[in-house]
């Protein structure tokens, strides 16, 4: 009881501190700083565009099959770089810079990279005394060093694609010795490793310190910073490109804005208490992929650095009429970190898919999620107690609104230990599961990655006597507070301690665990209350690595070993399901993200659209946002139009806070009921589209949730669109976000593209606004002409119910009466897919009046109960005859509908298994 | 797979004992039946289309209300019925059928899932009679108890109407009495006032005079003010009591030839804060005296006892009718509020006013005080928390009686004021079952009472008069 208590103190107690940190209501801005207010990146911003120091040093020119390397020397004050070129496979560019001699190594990020790219044959084409051309095969493709200023231009023909330090922003602090704290050695180290630091008068220029080098205070807080100044910066120019995009998480608008008038995007993962809409402060997760975008081309640049990352964007036509501007347009931009190495890739594209394909080579692609992860979830903060859970079960049955996963927030952990359960609330655990299991659905339980410093708690004991721990400068254990009050942080960088942890969620480590029960990190940036800016220190020490050089990563492994552990649980045969709140470039790989604590404001819904989108461009598709808002109590139209667009976003999950009254589907309201349970219907009976998407997700990259340029890449009309957006290319979705909506503008792209109303069958022409009238029940979807998308139309109370359910195929014919799609299956929830092909993946297509299914994966089987059930031809024309030709060469007439005034054609159960080879014959 | 068995042959126990062969679809109520008629074509319930009989149960939706798929889940309105014989029988909703979940007792639901469902009918039908029969028993001698206490409620009610007359009368005679006493305290207290009036004058002259002597002796030096003096000095003026001029001084010390000193005396507690780091010490002497008590002479004393007893009596009289009248007052107000409260349409809910009832959990101390409020207190110490005050009767409009709501509790941190709702359930006793909090800082209380049971329908509880056949 003592300990139950002391927990509920504390809790109070920190809640109480976050209080006084902030406002009343949104986010305190004070709490987290500016450029201006961090030291490297304010010295970094007082370096202006114009001649760059460095020179490439041409005749230290080596060059490998892999690799070309080169020394650069910045002539304010000798120091010498190593300048690394790679050309990957794939049209991809790798630039490295380092310190030719650091005075100890810096950072590069492991465990990103999926493995070492691949890499291609850089040959020399020409070499004068100021420039080296390259070649990057085909095409035209040349890679140009210019030795003064140093420069690197990428082009294609004429054409130049790319720039790096056009602008002349390289800039690499060196690593030095402190002034005052010399030892000898160190100064004879220093003496070889500056030789040539002398200016033309022979003599040594010594840069002056500036302020914030050695030691920095933001608020209370003080960063030591033992090894001084060790930021870096580099300027990109794209000419002919005026939209960018990419570059997550910030709550701001699709295409990033140009940052010349405020601070530049940042990229540093913060829990930020009550985030505020459109603006570039850093939130939980960082992705630092910026994508570019024009008729001409689509590329993306790649920074591999998990340091503090501040990313300014300019743009010459930015807020200009176009007609006025007589140069050509072009934006840049400008990359900072606070140490580490210049990693980066340019990804040459040339279309949006190669963009996707080539960053998928890198970091991987989204993990495929067992299907019951894309069906509708309900979470809270907190379900109290397992009566509690039951009843919220039950009424989801009474209700008849299907679910597969229930959430259990913090609360339900015994005093905030993770793994643990509240012997009070939730003593039978295994009861509670099985309950579950019964109905077919789910649980997850959250386990984050502070732990409770308490003697009596059995995680903590462990991970100090592996000394797992983060240590501080001081090399004690790093302390912080979080929920359970003092807390310790598992080093997850060390891959010991990740195994360890994975092992902790086999089933008879993680006591009451079972395999319906799934998991959830939280506060993983990590969260320290009572640390700067809400996070850990940067001096705390990471083995021989500080915070500040891997704390981007920190919540990706945390993921990731949570994942690992849901693997190893089950043998190696399940596929696991984790969200996460923090998030870096390859944290697809692990599962799922969220956009973090919102709020039940219209802007937020808004918001979850281009954050999403932009989180799917760099490589995250498994994205969704609280559905109702964290914070605040929603209005029940709030509520249900967040429903209605959460339906059709990638992670679909309602969530609150602990303060707000209670908000499950059914406690608005008979109507508002009705609303919500038909929003959640549609997504069930979408599901197999769903899965197939991100079935394709995990074999190539695309996002799933795509923004309308990324398949039309020459309508400019699309480029900056946010309110819409299409799942895969098929189907596009405009929800309502606007309170008191009585219609909204969806602009339907494509010249000789049509569209179909999904619910209404109604055809319209591409390349056009249209002006759609809605009501609470609207949720406007659209089915592109040319595309056929399967169905499980008998929606039932959680997805693992309609694992054997029958297909019905919607098959939209475009303007030549053609349509085609894919259909794929398999167990829904294990590896077996991957590692014994044991799945159906069909091409579906129609025709000259001729539908068929054709086997996509000849060498891949698996037998499913599924059949199809029924054909739905949109666009179609009445036929005197259907027949169903099977495999076997039989043959059988089909019974039909066809309505007229619509042209949809409705054939009558087919019957055919879903993985057979059949045709159907209209004639 | 697609085939599915188009009827299906069900067998019953009837109560006799005879078992009867029905043949209809399956998932098809008996009420029904006649809506599904071998080999004739079958009618949409919504009468929209026909469709030939072998559609029916083929796992095709035909009808738009889902009619002609009773038996299997292929359309997303239907609906499956289960005889459950033995127990219940009821409707589910059609994408229940097969889904691998055991809904129906009698397992009906779950005919090509490969799911493994056990005939649970007879086991429910046994606990449902049980708990049926307890129920009964309890809402039985529950109801006999509210019997009681609508009774004792009306007898009480009418008591205390009868009271409320009673003592408005009394009230009446109250008042008057204490009209008169008023008058016999006022005459009787006139000798003892002037008595005192003429000791006070006395002594002031006499502290006046103690006073003259003292200030003579030590304010002199300290600082002298003539009385012109003093009123030039327009800040001391400002200060001091507007009143207090040479006349009223005069008046309150009734001696001429001390008017100088005793102008000064009045004005000295006014500006001896001014003079304070002058004046010092003798200025608290001066105050002491000033502030003591008016000291009674043995002379004055036994005249005054005298003088005194009489108006005493008087005044004791007085106050003690005055009292009575209070107290009537305030029961006539408070049998007048407990009769203005809602207590049910009989009255039955009476004897919960003025009563309370715990429950301890593991953490706290539940207490609700029906019809006044309810609270939550730490079980190991700490300040009891209000968890709402008596609002209203809540509950649905058939029956507002089954809900109590307790608004207005003590604030929550960024969220709403503390509420209580309170269950009402039929049981023997009077207590409180359980407490949540649904929602945060919205409480839930689950409370039996004898006074909600209603009278039992009739005496045969046998569920089977429910049941089909």
């Amino acid at each position: 009881y003592y300990f139950y208590l002391c927990g509920v103190v504390i809790f109070r107690w920190v809640l109480l501190i976050v209080l006084l940190c902030v406002s009343a209501r949104a986010v305190d801005r004070s709490n987290f700083k500016t450029c201006e207010q961090s030291a490297f990146c304010k010295r970094q911003k007082e370096l202006k565009p114009g001649q760059s120091p460095y020179r490439a040093l041409l005749d230290t020119l080596e060059l490998s099959d892999s690799r070309i390397t080169l020394q650069l020397i910045n002539d304010n004050n000798k120091v010498r770089l190593l300048l690394e070129l790679y050309r990957l496979q794939g049209n991809m560019t790798r630039v490295k810079i380092n310190e030719l001699k650091p005075l100890k190594p810096r950072y590069e990020v492991p465990d990103v990279l999926i493995s070492d790219p691949f890499t291609e044959t850089l040959s020399v084409v020409s070499q004068d005394e100021n420039s080296l051309v390259l070649s990057l095969g085909g095409k035209d493709q040349r890679l140009i060093v210019s030795a003064q200023p140093f420069r690197l231009d990428i082009v294609e023909g004429p054409q130049v694609l790319v720039s790096l330090n056009s602008r002349g922003l390289l800039a690499f602090e060196h690593l030095r010795a402190r002034k005052d704290t010399k030892s000898e050695l160190e100064q004879v180290t220093e003496q070889e490793n500056v030789e040539q630091r002398t200016d033309e008068d022979g003599q040594i220029k010594e840069e002056e310190d500036k302020p914030g080098m050695w030691e920095e205070t933001f608020k209370s807080h003080t960063d030591s910073k033992p090894n001084g100044p060790s930021s870096i910066s580099l300027d990109f120019s794209l000419p002919g490109v005026e939209h960018v995009y990419g570059i997550p998480e910030h709550a701001d608008t699709l295409k990033l804005k140009n940052t010349d008038g405020s601070d530049p995007y940042r990229l540093y993962n913060l829990d930020v208490f009550q985030y505020e809409l459109h603006n570039p402060m850093a939130l939980y997760g960082a992705v630092p992929v910026l994508i570019s975008h024009s008729t001409d081309r689509t590329m993306g640049i790649f920074w591999l650095n998990a340091a503090e990352t501040w990313v300014d964007i300019s743009s010459n036509t930015a807020g200009k009429v176009r007609v006025i501007s007589s140069e050509a347009p072009q934006t840049d931009v400008r990359w900072i970190s606070e140490s580490g190495i210049i990693d980066v890739f340019i990804m040459l594209g040339p279309k949006p898919a190669d963009v996707f394909t080539q960053y998928a080579s890198l970091t991987g692609t989204q993990s495929f999620p067992p299907l019951t992860a894309l069906a509708y979830h309900q979470c809270r903060w907190n379900y109290n107690d397992q009566e509690d859970v039951k009843s919220v079960d039950q009424g989801f049955d009474e209700h008849d609104i299907p679910y597969d996963f229930i959430w259990l927030d913090i609360e339900h952990a015994d005093g905030k230990r993770y793994f643990t359960w509240d012997p009070s609330k939730f003593p039978q655990p295994k009861e509670m599961l099985q309950g579950l299991m019964d109905k077919r659905r789910k649980l997850v339980a959250i386990v984050d990655p502070h732990i409770r410093v308490d003697s009596g708690y059995k995680i903590h004991n462990e991970i100090l006597s592996k000394n797992f721990y983060v240590k501080n400068k001081d090399g004690g254990d790093y302390e912080g507070w979080c929920w359970p009050g003092n807390s310790g942080y598992p080093d997850f960088t060390n891959p010991e301690m990740r195994a360890w942890w994975a092992s902790k969620f086999a089933y008879e480590q993680y006591e009451g665990s079972m395999e319906n029960q799934y998991v959830w990190n939280d506060m993983n940036e990590p969260s320290v209350f009572n640390g700067p800016e809400v996070t850990m220190h940067k001096d705390a020490l990471h083995g021989g690595w500080e915070h500040r050089d891997v704390h981007n990563l920190y919540g990706l492994y945390v993921q990731k070993a949570t994942a690992d552990g849901l693997v190893e649980r089950s043998g190696g045969v399940e596929r696991p399901f984790v969200l996460t709140r923090a998030f870096f470039a390859g944290s697809q790989r692990y599962g799922a993200v969220w956009t973090g604590d919102n709020a039940a404001e219209w802007g937020h819904l808004k918001i979850s659209i281009p954050m999403c989108l932009s989180l799917g461009l760099a490589g995250i598709s498994f994205c969704g946002a609280d559905v109702g808002g964290f914070f605040k109590h929603p209005s029940a139209e709030l509520l249900v139009r967040w429903y209605q667009a959460g339906a059709y976003q990638p992670f679909f999950r309602a969530h609150a806070h602990i303060d707000t009254p209670r908000r499950e589907p059914w406690l608005f309201g008979p109507e508002n009921t009705a609303l919500i349970r038909e929003a959640i219907r549609q997504r069930y009976a979408l599901l197999p589209y769903w899965y197939q998407l991100f079935y394709n997700a995990h074999r190539t990259g695309y996002p799933v949730m795509r923004p309308l340029w990324v398949e039309y890449p020459d309508d400019v009309a699309t480029f900056s669109i946010e309110d819409e957006y299409l799942i895969g290319k098929d189907l596009l979705v405009h929800p309502v976000t606007d309170e008191g909506a009585t219609a909204v503008t969806a602009y339907l792209p494509g010249k000789g593209e049509v569209w179909y109303d999904v619910h209404t069958f109604q055809k319209h022409d591409g390349e056009q606004s249209l002006y759609i009238p809605v009501t609470m029940s609207s949720i406007p979807v659209f089915q592109r002409g040319g595309s056929i998308i399967c169905r499980k139309d008998r929606v039932r109370r959680s997805s693992s119910c309609m694992e054997n359910d029958p297909y019905t195929l919607y098959a939209a014919l475009n303007s030549q009466g053609s349509a085609e799609g894919e259909l794929y299956i398999d167990d829904f929830h294990t590896f077996n897919f991957e590692k014994a092909k044991q799945f159906v993946h069909r091409h579906l297509s129609f025709s000259a009046n001729t539908l068929s299914s054709r086997n996509l994966a000849p060498d891949s089987q698996f037998s499913t109960a599924s059949w199809i059930e029924k054909i739905v031809i949109i666009g179609g024309s009445q036929p005197s005859s259907a027949t169903l030709k099977n495999a076997d060469g039989t043959e059988s007439a089909l019974e039909f509908e066809f309505d007229s005034t619509l042209a949809v054609l409705t054939l009558r159960k087919p019957g055919v298994n879903a993985a057979a080879d059949w045709t159907v014959i209209l004639r | 797979m697609t085939c599915v068995h188009l009827l299906l042959t069900l067998v019953f126990a009837v109560s006799l004992g005879t078992p009867v062969e029905i043949q209809r679809p399956r998932g098809v109520p008996l009420t029904s039946i006649q809506f599904y008629v071998e080999n004739k074509p079958f009618t949409c319930l919504d009468g929209s289309r026909a469709i030939p009989f072998d559609r029916v149960n083929d796992d095709y939706c035909d009808c738009k209300d889902g009619s002609d798929e009773p038996g299997t889940a292929a359309c997303p309105n239907g609906s499956f019925h289960c005889t459950n014989a033995g127990y219940r029988p009821m409707f589910i909703p059609s994408s229940r059928i097969n889904d691998g979940i055991c809904d129906c007792c009698d397992t009906t639901d779950e005919y090509n899932s490969g799911a493994k469902c056990e005939n649970t009918c007879k086991e429910l039908g046994r606990k449902e009679r049980e708990v049926l029969q307890k129920m009964a028993e309890i809402t039985k001698e529950g109801f006999l108890l509210k019997q009681h206490l609508i009774e004792e409620a009306k007898k009480g009610q009418q008591e205390k109407k009868s009271k409320v007359t009673d003592m408005q009368g009394n009230k009446k005679q109250l008042d008057e009495k204490v009209e008169v006493l008023r008058t016999v305290k006022e005459t009787a207290e006139q000798p003892e006032k002037e008595a005192k009036e003429r000791h006070l004058k006395a002594w002031e002259e006499q502290k006046a005079a103690i006073r003259l002597e003292k200030d003579k002796a030590k304010m002199a030096e300290a600082f002298f003010v003539s009385v012109s003096e003093l009123q030039s000095h327009a800040e001391l003026d400002a200060d001091a009591d507007g009143t207090l001029t040479e006349t009223e001084a005069q008046g309150l010390m009734g001696g001429a030839e001390q008017v100088d000193t005793s102008t000064f005396e009045s004005v000295w507690p006014n500006i001896k804060d001014k003079y304070h780091s002058e004046v010092s010490r003798e200025e608290a002497d001066m105050s002491c005296l000033v502030s003591s008590e008016v000291p009674f002479g043995k002379m004055f004393f036994f005249f005054f006892t005298v003088v005194k007893l009489s108006a005493q009596k008087a005044r004791d009289d007085f106050e003690e009718a005055e009292k009575a009248l209070r107290e009537m007052d305030d029961q006539i107000r408070n049998i007048e509020k407990e009769l203005s409260f809602d207590f049910g349409p009989d009255a039955e809910f009476t004897y919960l006013y003025s009563q309370c009832y715990e429950l301890t959990t593991s953490e706290y101390i539940y207490r609700l005080c029906p019809f006044n409020r309810i609270s939550q207190k730490p079980k190991y110490g700490g300040s009891e928390t209000n968890l709402g005050t008596w609002g209203s009767w809540s509950g649905p409009e058939n029956n507002k009686y089954l809900l109590m709501k307790y608004e207005h509790g003590t604030g929550c941190w960024q969220g709403p004021n503390r509420s209580t709702t309170v269950k009402l359930t039929c049981g023997k006793e009077t207590v409180v079952t359980s407490t949540s909090e649904p929602s945060r800082c919205e409480y839930l209380m689950e409370f039996t009472t004898p006074a909600v049971c209603q009278e039992p329908a009739n005496t045969d509880l046998s569920p089977h008069d429910h049941e089909e056949l």
